[in-house]
């Protein structure tokens, strides 16, 4: 589903790279979480896998497809397969949630009829029958959220990428929105979630890749935040304590 | 459903720059009036070039009693010199440049000047003795009055050989330099008119950024997220292509046609014709000009 081989990325102007040569597989179907402190490479690694960005060096491999050779030209068909949902909505002020979820089908031409059948459909699925015709500021950010979700599986995405949904929100609006997408994943979309809630992770326990520095130093299936475990992969590098790790946050 | 969105997005684009957008219209509008003088003057020239070109005449003149130029010593060209001449417009190596030729005595010179001058004060100065006589010849190629020139400006009793047409060139150097001027104001108006479009859109589409991320995100086609903003200035742009070649036809009804051609009546000016031949022309140079400086600015923000 996504493969990342020896993955490199290092921004202009700066000497230390945002990944350094990360490898990691996806399966079909998986719920991954990444975790690590801001800074540490998982924003770098969800814009690679959107191809909004080239890495330094290595490939990256989404859905079949080397994003390396993939033309410009194709980059958006491309991007119709995945799904995005940010932290900050990212939702048109002026649209209501009908709009804004029907904006994502009409850029891509899908027709008339096919709009008006998928989206109250979608939105029936993320819990906002009846909502439809508001506008996002009369919506709680929960709800904005819901509309955000409801806008990136619309398409019917094979990937989801969620960089930090539930960092705006409260600890048990987040469960909710952890619910919906753990329904989504169910349903078969592969899901990458970057995340700074502990809670969450070790909550849902599933899969855990944990980057620091630009490095992916922990990958376990059914971890928590803070690992147990003697780390599994590249035990070269030192893990810090949980401790200090906590407190940051 | 795409076409309805588009055309929405095109309307929202326009509504929210509309300053913008009247400038764009405005300056479109006064440059391509410069394009389209431009153009109209050029084809003015050329046809007052044709119309006097083909009645412009080589004259031969004689020497008078008064003339010391050319082969003249003040003494009048006799009969006989006349004669000479005569025979070398008849002989065999000039006769096939000659589409006619009729010649001119001191009476009847006398006689068009009167005519040409009439009312004014010189008129009355002028005896018939002043005058000159001369052949007129009426070539059949009016470019090659070098050769009536080097075959007769040498004979005994010419004073000169002049091709009506050098009077000709002056006039049309002055028109030819103020054609000249308009397309260089027309090309710098233009060039202001590109970059004016080309800010108009970045504007348009920063004011856009939020709707055209999210456009990115979900895969809309490049072409898909470019296309209202090509439009966007196309129309604005086609709008001054319109004024102007409203302008354009104006002009020409109402100066040229309304005022020129009543003061001046001998001379031919450009028609409404010409004028609709130039319509398409400035709305072609409008809408592409547009498309052209839109899509660079569009892509250049698209850029990732």
């Amino acid at each position: 589903m996504i493969r990342f081989d020896e993955v490199t990325k290092v921004y202009r102007g700066t000497a230390k790279p945002a990944l350094n040569s990360v490898s990691l597989e996806v399966l079909s179907g998986e719920f991954v979480f990444m975790v690590g402190a801001s800074g540490s490479g998982k924003s770098s690694m969800l814009r690679l896998v959107l191809k909004e960005d080239r890495p330094s060096s290595g490939s990256i491999h989404v859905l079949g497809q080397d994003l390396n050779r993939i033309s410009s030209r194709k980059i958006p068909y491309f991007r119709r397969n995945l799904g995005v949902v940010f932290q900050d909505f990212r939702l048109l002020p002026n649209k209501t949630v009908f709009a804004n979820v029907a904006f994502t089908l009409q850029v891509i031409g899908k027709s008339k009829g096919f709009i008006h059948e998928a989206v109250p459909d979608v939105l029936a699925m993320v819990g906002l029958e009846g909502k439809a015709e508001r506008f996002p500021h009369e919506l709680s950010g929960g709800e904005q959220q819901r509309v955000a979700i409801a806008r990136a599986v619309v398409n019917k995405p094979s990937i989801l990428l969620a960089d930090e949904p539930t960092g705006n929100l409260d600890p048990t609006t987040s469960m909710g929105i952890m619910t919906l997408l753990e329904r989504i994943n169910a349903n078969g979309t592969t899901v990458l979630m970057a995340t700074h809630d502990a809670g969450i992770v070790d909550r849902l326990q599933r899969r855990v890749v944990e980057l620091v520095g630009g490095r992916v130093v922990r990958d376990e299936r059914g971890g928590g935040y803070v690992t147990q475990a003697i780390p599994q992969v590249q035990p070269d590098i030192v893990i810090p304590a949980a401790g200090p790790r906590e407190g940051l946050r | 459903m795409r076409l309805a969105l588009v055309l929405s997005e095109v309307g929202q684009g326009l509504r929210r720059n509309l300053s913008m957008v009247v400038s764009v219209v405005l300056v479109t509008f006064i440059s391509l009036t410069f394009v389209g003088t431009a153009i109209l003057l050029q084809a003015q020239i050329n046809q007052m070039k044709s119309y006097w070109y083909d009645r412009a005449q080589v004259a031969v003149y004689f020497c008078t009693d008064f003339s010391s130029v050319g082969t003249c010593d003040q003494t009048a060209a006799t009969p006989e010199q006349v004669a000479a001449v005569e025979a070398q417009l008849e002989s065999e190596t000039l006769a096939p440049f000659i589409d006619a030729y009729y010649f001119e005595d001191r009476q009847q010179a006398f006689e068009n000047f009167q005519d040409q001058f009439e009312g004014n004060a010189i008129a009355s100065l002028v005896t018939p003795e002043l005058m000159t006589e001369a052949y007129w010849v009426n070539l059949v190629d009016p470019t090659q009055s070098q050769i009536l020139a080097d075959a007769l400006s040498g004979l005994a009793g010419v004073e000169s050989v002049v091709d009506q047409r050098s009077y000709l060139d002056q006039i049309f150097d002055i028109l030819n330099a103020s054609s000249f001027t308009a397309i260089g104001i027309a090309a710098l108006m233009l060039v202001a008119a590109a970059l004016l479009i080309a800010t108009t859109i970045r504007l348009s589409a920063f004011s856009r950024r939020r709707e055209l991320g999210i456009m990115r995100l979900v895969g809309a086609s490049n072409r898909f997220i470019q296309t209202p903003f090509v439009i966007e200035g196309v129309v604005a742009a086609l709008i001054g292509s319109v004024l102007a070649a409203g302008a354009m036809v104006a002009i020409v009804q109402f100066f040229v046609q309304g005022y020129l051609s009543e003061t001046l009546p001998q001379t031919s000016f450009v028609g409404l014709d010409d004028a609709l031949l130039v319509v398409p022309v400035l709305l072609g140079v409008g809408a592409l000009l547009a498309a052209l400086s839109a899509n660079v600015a569009i892509s250049r923000y698209l850029r990732v």
